[in-house]
């Protein structure tokens, strides 16, 4: 899920270690008027609503009025300035969020085409207990939909666990639940990931400098995701440990679980955020009603720290109507090493204008970031990277599922756009991302191979 | 060798197009968007083309080589015309998606024009376009191998990244020609983007003779290069003020 950044942390806060947590990425920026949020406008042309209430619902999107798309801006120009900076800040955002993704599929399809070991099989996870060598289609598609089954009960589970940890505010025990996993991935998994480059180069390193090498990386790493650093260096860290992750998928699934299981995440992504019971609304309410924000160690944030001076947050303001930013979590398990947990944040949020205009004199343009959950990286990785392993050496479906993913996160932050509430980043793009990985491996490659045969053009 | 060749023929073809990326477009957020939709607009129509053929060859005996031939030439020609009819679609979508911008933007203008829209597009079909023809070759270069080893040209490499240098460009120029016609029911520039496009398609079956392939596509790119920067606003005289140097609106001074 895709979640904008927004503006609940007040500098009232105690400083424990959940706005600790907060400090690498969000400013504290002063709350948002009421009466400026009656302009919502997005990206698209038919939804000029005006809000006057707090809530957000989609109902109140969905059947609002809707303002005929010629009529031209009404309202004041402060409306107007927040729609363009509503349009502007949309298409900046996308690609604020293209970036990173891009940079984490150019790390992922560079590994599996250089280095051997992750497109070698050396035995499946426990998720996936069910083989796939055997020697009938239907019993292979049968396996690989039991291994989807049992791979998405798992998720399941864990992300149930998870909101009832939250729920019943066990928060230590989360963060370290939080601390276990990315201690691991940044690294045991970055040892193996760096020996395996080693390998592939015929690079002798000894092992003192090993040691300080992981050592410096892993350690300035956990502090960067989990306290305070650097924007640029945490979203550095954070593509990588997806990229590792999703190498770690690519390696121990099984060729048709992987297809099954990307396709059934997608589907439970949907649910889990869209429908009334879904454990991951369920905990994006649950962080609203607290007015908390969700543990920032498992999302990329874009956001952008800025120092102009701020006049004194309007606590009055800050309310039911605040727009709420907590991303749920999403508990995946991931290697079969152990049992931690790579919590998802799979949110979408509509961005909350936050420029105190009307009481303060100073204008301030703050940069509302976006937050996409790094199991989103994960599975386009995992995707994209699936398609350069498995695609017969054709770099044509890595590119197309690469514009495929890119144009489903474009319609998907349209759609935040449009509705303004928590969206799953990953039913749109994945789904095209398949769609695009068949078709092309299967429909263009053949007749691009006898084009290039002949070296023809279109 | 094998590397030079990489980065050799990686730079013609994909040369001039990163250029115009980054300098024209990278730097705006709402260009990048149009590019890969429109690299996106392209892969589809190569889907459904592909799809015909597929069922076209899969339909029909594998021995016969005339009918594969003259399958592979209708392929071609169906993929042209589908490709020309998914620019009409992207154009129809970008005028709506003007029309949106329109609506939100505070003083009743988009921050993008129509014709910066149709540069943008049809840069974003060139880039697939190429993309699709070069990659998986520069892949190969990389190898070990022997180019023409089997009595084939010895030039592939090199005429494939010119080739797919010169369609990158023509597919940036066909757009604003395309676009403008659509803007101003020209349909004799719909036309004549289409028919060109077709001749240079056509062309390429002359290869391995890379006279009659090569030579008429640039001839074609000059045309169409001329012509669009005719429809973008330039004439004769800004071409020579340009090359000169001069400022506009300023009294001619001697280049320095």
């Amino acid at each position: 899920m895709i979640t904008f950044m927004n503006n609940s942390d007040s500098e009232e806060e105690p400083c424990n270690e959940r706005t600790s947590l907060m400090s690498a990425e969000s400013p504290p920026v002063p709350s948002y008027q009421d009466g400026r949020q009656a302009s919502g406008a997005g990206e698209a042309q038919a939804h000029r609503k005006r809000r006057t209430g707090s809530s957000r619902s989609p109902n109140n999107i969905a059947d609002g009025e809707m303002s005929d798309p010629g009529v031209p801006v009404r309202g004041s120009a402060l409306e107007n300035e927040e729609e363009e900076l509503t349009l502007k800040y949309g298409a900046k955002h996308v690609i604020m969020l293209f970036v990173p993704v891009t940079l984490c599929m150019i790390v992922v399809v560079a590994t599996i085409k250089s280095v051997r070991f992750y497109t070698e099989k050396n035995g499946q996870l426990i998720y996936t207990p069910f083989s796939e060598d055997t020697p009938s289609v239907g019993q292979r598609l049968l396996n690989s939909v039991l291994n989807t089954i049992i791979m998405i009960s798992v998720i399941v589970v864990m992300t149930v666990f998870l909101v009832v940890l939250y729920k019943y505010r066990c928060y230590k025990f989360i963060h370290g639940w939080l601390i276990l996993s990315s201690l691991m991935l940044l690294f045991l998994f970055t040892y193996i990931y760096l020996g395996e480059v080693l390998k592939t180069y015929n690079v002798a390193m000894d092992y003192p400098t090993l040691f300080l090498v992981i050592w410096n990386f892993g350690a300035v790493g956990m502090i960067c995701i989990h306290w305070k650093g650097p924007l640029q260096l945490q979203q550095a860290y954070l593509i990588m440990i997806s990229a590792l992750m999703a190498l770690v998928f690519i390696k121990y699934l099984p060729e048709w679980s992987a297809w099954v299981i990307l396709g059934a995440i997608s589907i439970y992504d949907l649910m889990a955020v869209l429908c009334p019971k879904g454990p991951l609304r369920m905990l994006v309410e649950t962080a609203q009603e607290r007015n908390e924000p969700i543990f920032p160690a498992l999302i990329y944030s874009s956001a952008m720290m800025w120092t102009v001076g701020m006049a004194k947050p309007d606590t009055a303001a800050r309310g039911p109507s605040q727009q709420t930013w907590d991303a749920a979590e999403d508990g995946r398990d991931n290697h079969g090493s152990s049992s931690h947990a790579d919590s998802q944040m799979s949110e979408m949020r509509s961005p909350v204008p936050t420029r105190p205009i009307t009481s303060l004199e100073e204008l301030e343009e703050e940069e509302r970031g976006v937050k996409l959950g790094l199991g989103d990286f994960i599975f386009y990785s995992v995707l994209v990277g699936k398609a350069a392993a498995t695609a017969s050496g054709d770099w044509n479906t890595t590119l197309a599922c690469f514009v495929a993913i890119l144009i489903g996160l474009c319609l998907t932050l349209l759609l935040l756009a449009v509705f303004k509430k928590a969206l799953p980043a990953l039913p749109i793009s994945i789904t095209f991302g398949l769609v695009f990985y068949f078709s092309t491996d299967n429909l263009v490659r053949p007749f691009m191979d006898t084009l290039a045969s002949h070296q023809l053009y279109i | 060798m094998t590397l030079a060749v990489f980065f050799g023929c990686t730079f013609i073809a994909f040369g001039p197009a990163l250029g115009l990326f980054l300098f024209t477009i990278a730097r705006d957020p709402l260009r990048i968007i149009i590019l890969i939709a429109g690299a996106f607009f392209w892969l589809v129509s190569l889907l459904l083309s592909s799809l015909i053929w597929f069922i076209a060859v899969k339909a029909s005996d594998p021995q016969d080589e005339p009918l594969q031939k003259g399958l592979l030439i209708f392929g071609v020609m169906f993929s042209v015309l589908l490709q020309e009819a998914f620019r009409f679609l992207y154009y129809k979508l970008l005028r709506k998606a003007i029309e949106g911008l329109v609506a939100l933007s505070e003083d009743g203008c988009s921050p993008i024009s129509i014709q910066q829209m149709a540069y943008v597009a049809g840069v974003g079909f060139g880039l697939m376009s190429g993309a699709f023809s070069m990659i998986n070759l520069l892949a190969d270069s990389l190898g070990p191998g022997t180019v023409g080893i089997h009595g084939d040209s010895q030039l592939y490499f090199l005429t494939s990244a010119f080739m797919t240098m010169v369609l990158i460009f023509l597919h940036t120029f066909w757009g604003i020609i395309f676009f403008h016609g659509c803007e101003h029911r020209c349909w004799w520039e719909i036309a004549a983007v289409v028919i060109m496009h077709l001749t240079v398609s056509g062309s390429t079956f002359c290869n391995p003779l890379y006279v009659g392939s090569l030579v008429p596509s640039y001839l074609v790119m000059a045309t169409a290069a001329a012509w669009a920067y005719m429809l973008s606003g330039g004439s004769a005289r800004n071409l020579r003020r340009f090359l000169l140097c001069l400022q506009s609106g300023a009294s001619p001074q001697l280049g320095s």
